[in-house]
């Protein structure tokens, strides 16, 4: 029930609850230019040339800079590492794409049932808030060793024995209790004025979650969302501790073979560059949000 | 009374933490009558109306609407809700949807209307009250007075017996009042019943058929606004009313 509310609390300002977030603000690094004009732009391009070229020159330069490129940026190594590494990353996207979908889905169900106003959800407030605090708590890397090695051996019919299957579930048990919290977060940044028109116009608690809060709050938080995804994206490395031959495991296998760590260096790239899309990706979409909603109508 | 008031309250308690807002109120409004309720700010009429359509749980007393009372126990407040359309002082459009969406959103969600019927109803009311070309818009390119007249018509899309208005023109820019008070007249020439929370004197004077003076909780005095704003009885009525001549809103 909404009441317990003080009376003035439902009456922001107009426009207080809906508040579009501003995404990308600060995200423009060359943003400031724009209004320095030509002069400002050349003292840019010219400080920003010196600056990286004397970090270069000094790096490249140092004595121990040779050692450095043999043992970390070997080409050879470099381009013939690659590819396995690459064949077995194709694992660690499907750990996490599947792993993520769930999380999505388990983090919202938590999510909801924590918001749950009204004395009969106390268990259920009870339960998402203790499911958050015990895997919010425990190294993902324990969870997964627990459940990879310990699961299969209960031998219990019809429990699966697949070490890949355990270390999703792994995940997603500890990213949910993640992702629950920041949705909860957008959850409760929804004013409160919204859920009060809503239940004026007799929709049920339900429908009211589903039209008028969880589609703001989701929208509020996908920022925040992208990291907990990138987060996940990187622990998929961790399942390599069950022995499970994944991208991690196969640099270190070929740093190993090849007394050089420049394998390491490759897949630290394939990281950096699936993360940059999703964050432009995500900044797309929310700017996207923002335009639609200042937009004139007729699409 | 013969017939069955449209709304009636009676002995209406309502407090928060410990602090009592209502304290006791009795009135009953008729069908197609028009209520304005005038008062202090903090004298308790956003909360009676909030405690009409159960927005706010009541402490005592009781709330009848077509003599049906909806503060008895196990009375379903979606289904009642569906009946009394309340507009509040902020607006509160759905931000991340249509004025289309907005207004259908209820007549789909809560009354099981069909799209086709609703969409049909939407662009009628929209029409009416020259919003149509805007519904396709989200409510942040609407202006204040726009937005407020969306949030009536997504009110007057369920069809309710009773409206109830708190202090809807309250956050306009004072060029907007009009056109808003402007849709009220008409809904009132339309014989809808309402009560109206407001601080908008001449208005109030201008459309009630009977004003309630609020104050400290009670409704202190009550009667045709002839006699509320010309001869008020009360010395707090009359303190009230000299306050806002003196403010230069009357």
């Amino acid at each position: 029930m909404i009441g317990g509310q003080a009376p003035g609390e439902f009456e922001g300002l107009p426009g207080g609850g809906s508040t579009p977030p501003t995404g990308d603000r600060g995200s423009k690094i060359l943003a400031p230019l724009k209004a320095e004009g030509a002069g400002g732009v050349a003292i840019a391009v010219v400080s920003t040339v010196v600056v990286f070229g004397l970090i270069a020159f000094a790096v490249l330069t140092s004595s121990g800079w040779p050692a450095i490129k043999e043992l970390f940026f070997d080409p050879t190594i470099f381009w013939d590492s690659l590819s396995k590494i690459m064949e077995k990353f194709s694992r660690n996207v499907f750990i996490f794409v599947v792993a993520e979908v769930f999380v999505l889905i388990l983090a919202l169900i938590l999510a909801v049932m924590r918001s749950l106003r009204g004395p009969v959800f106390t268990p259920l407030r009870i339960l998402a808030a203790a499911y958050t605090d015990l895997f919010r708590a425990v190294p993902t890397i324990l969870v997964i060793l627990l459940l990879g090695f310990g699961a299969p051996a209960l031998q219990i019919k019809g429990v699966p024995h697949s070490d890949i299957f355990w270390a999703i579930v792994a995940l997603v048990l500890v990213y949910s209790a993640y992702v629950a919290e920041v949705y909860r977060a957008g959850i409760q940044s929804v004013h409160p004025s919204q859920v009060a028109s809503a239940r004026a116009l007799g929709l049920s608690r339900g429908k009211t979650m589903r039209f008028v809060v969880v589609p703001q709050a989701v929208r509020r938080v996908l920022p925040p969302l992208l990291n907990d995804f990138i987060g996940l994206q990187k622990d998929s490395a961790l399942v390599g501790v069950l022995g499970y031959q994944e991208a991690l495991r196969q640099a270190q296998i070929t740093s190993a073979a090849e007394f050089d760590f420049t394998p390491y260096v490759a897949l630290a790239l394939v990281y950096i560059v699936i993360t940059i899309p999703e964050a432009r990706f995500v900044d797309w979409l929310v700017a996207r949000d923002q335009r639609r909603r200042q937009a004139a109508g007729g699409v | 009374m013969t017939e069955t008031a449209a709304l009636a309250i009676e002995g209406l308690h309502k407090s928060f933490d410990g602090l009592e807002v209502l304290k006791g109120i009795d009135l009953e409004v008729r069908e197609h009558e028009v209520v304005c309720v005038i008062g202090a700010s903090g004298s308790g009429k956003s909360t009676l109306l909030r405690c009409i359509n159960l927005l706010e749980p009541v402490n005592a007393g009781r709330v009848l609407i077509e003599g049906e009372e909806i503060t008895a126990r196990g009375v379903d407040v979606n289904r009642i809700r569906q009946h009394v359309g309340i507009v509040f002082q902020a607006f509160n459009l759905f931000p991340h949807m249509t004025v289309l969406r907005n207004v259908t959103l209820g007549p789909i969600e809560a009354l099981g209307t069909t799209k086709g019927e609703a969409h049909a109803l939407a662009t009628e009311l929209l029409e009416r009250f020259g919003l149509v070309d805007k519904r396709d818009d989200y409510p942040d390119r609407l202006s204040g007075g726009q937005q407020q007249r969306v949030a009536i018509v997504r009110a007057l899309a369920m069809k309710p017996d009773v409206m109830l208005l708190d202090e809807v023109t309250s956050a306009l820019d004072p060029e907007l009042v009009a056109e808003v008070l402007n849709v009220i007249r008409e809904l009132a020439a339309g014989g809808m019943t309402m009560v109206i929370a407001t601080h908008e004197m001449g208005f109030a004077r201008d459309i009630a058929h009977r004003v309630c003076f609020l104050d400290e909780g009670v409704i202190l005095e009550e009667g045709v606004p002839e006699q509320i704003f010309s001869s008020p009885r009360q010395e707090r009525t009359q303190r009230f009313l000299q306050s806002i001549i003196d403010a230069g809103r009357m």
